[in-house]
């Protein structure tokens, strides 16, 4: 039985016949309709994430399984003092799979070491989110045509965003990309990030105005700078307008640049982008079912 | 020149970093055994110019090693029997160490979950770098 932690958990190889499949999907839905009848996801998120839930439900209903769940840990035994290795085992009654979101870090790990049904990660504090990362990954091979081969734009909230340091790290097992980092001095990547991608001599630099370097980009991975990750207001404030891309902006680019955000947004991306071919962020959760239903596929060992 | 004088049975170890002896002292728990402790501080050292040196008379087994290379990898054990050195040991940084370190991460699930092991990994043997193996936090109290 496997359980999905971190996005490095997966070899490339094993990423490749995971996107694949996730490509089958979206060539021909119908055929994966009823591929999940009788199995039932369980979604237990201790922290409200909409966007991630209705994703695996999604993902899990086209497969024709069906969920249970909780959406917040005040509906859920934790309310209660119940501890994480008690709750998955009492889910592994219920359910044949478990997506989970929790605030603490670590904590599907430990549902994981307890469970008898795979446990997916859905999130864990600042630390990994790697369902995230194969979106993004699916997105960016369905688009590019390959996960290698790109400069790679890397924009915003790049200190606090897991999503950034998740999607480095399984990227940097690709060949030929370039990173730039465009972040004000307050929200650089962390220095052990840097310190990886020194030691596999991999290309990057870093920026604080989007302007200079937007022209050199095949891809641009904005973020939004997060209130909660920020220790008072006044900071927040100050940074959270910092980078914006706008049609101006996005004028100075390459015509096939490709636009990602692992969303939602702010206001980092003006609307007025939306409609320009080049933004690929709602492409980007569209994928993300795709992909999550691939993976409930290979996690239960469904084979269609 | 301080003298402390031999030991029958037991251990010796010598090239601790100047001034970790207490350290060492409350890892291996030596203030709760009843036996004979010798802490001689800031020795003089040809390698090391100032260094801490433990004699302690029991039983070799007694001794959790994992932890003695975690704390300081260099130190050397010398297992005495009949007043005479029978044994050099030296240690390697252990590949993990359970519930000797506290991960102090807020954020990690080992500060809400009860009876979880607080378990660190060696993810740098050169920079001798451990991480908690739930939350990756680096340990940075040594």
């Amino acid at each position: 039985m496997r359980h999905l932690m971190s996005p490095l958990d997966f070899s490339t190889e094993e990423l490749d016949r995971l996107f694949d499949l996730a490509a089958r999907i979206e060539a021909d839905p119908a055929h994966f309709a009823h591929a999940c009848e009788g199995k039932i996801l369980a979604t237990c998120f201790y922290e409200p994430s909409t966007r991630t839930r209705l994703s695996f439900e999604s993902a899990m209903t086209r497969l024709g399984g069906r969920v249970i769940g909780f959406s917040d840990a005040n509906s859920s035994s934790a309310a209660k003092g119940e501890s994480v290795s008690d709750t998955i085992r009492v889910i592994s009654c219920y359910a044949d799979i478990c997506a989970m979101r929790h605030p603490k870090e670590g904590a599907p790990m430990v549902a994981a070491s307890r469970s008898l049904i795979p446990v997916i990660n859905a999130g864990d504090g600042g630390h990994q989110h790697p369902t995230q990362t194969l979106t993004d990954l699916m997105t960016i091979r369905s688009l590019h045509g390959s996960l290698g081969g790109y400069t790679i734009g890397l924009c915003g909230d790049l200190k606090f965003g897991r999503t950034v340091h998740s999607l480095i790290n399984a990227l940097s097992r690709y060949d030929d990309i370039r990173f730039v980092f465009i972040s004000p001095q307050e929200l650089r990547v962390p220095d052990y990030v840097m310190e990886m991608l020194r030691e596999k001599n991999i290309p990057y630099e870093e920026t604080i105005r989007l302007e200079d370097v937007i022209a050199d980009l095949d891809m641009l991975y904005m973020t939004r700078v997060q209130k909660e990750r920020f220790f008072n207001e006044e900071d927040y404030v100050r940074l959270k307008d910092f980078y914006i891309l706008d049609k101006n902006k996005l004028g100075l680019a390459k015509e096939d640049l490709i636009v990602l955000h692992p969303l939602p947004r702010v206001n980092e991306i003006s609307v007025e982008v939306d409609e320009d071919p080049r933004a690929a962020y709602f492409k980007q959760a569209q994928y993300g079912v795709y992909v999550r239903m691939a993976l409930i596929l290979t996690l239960l060992e469904i084979e269609v | 020149m301080l003298n402390v004088g031999k030991i029958e049975e037991g251990f010796v170890l010598d090239h601790i970093q100047a001034g970790k002896s207490m350290d060492i002292y409350e890892h291996l728990g030596l203030d709760k055994m009843d036996c004979t402790v010798a802490i001689i501080k800031n020795a003089r050292s040809k390698i090391m110019g100032k260094k801490d040196i433990l004699k302690v008379e029991c039983d070799i087994e007694t001794l959790d090693l994992d932890v003695l290379a975690f704390i300081d990898h260099n130190i050397t054990i010398n297992v005495i029997k009949n007043g005479e050195i029978v044994e050099k040991r030296v240690l390697s940084l252990p590949k993990e160490v359970k519930n000797v370190i506290r991960c102090h991460n807020p954020r990690c699930i080992t500060s809400i979950e009860q009876g979880l092991p607080h378990i660190f990994v060696l993810a740098d043997e050169e920079k001798e770098i451990y991480r908690c193996k739930y939350c990756e936090e680096k340990y940075s109290g040594k």
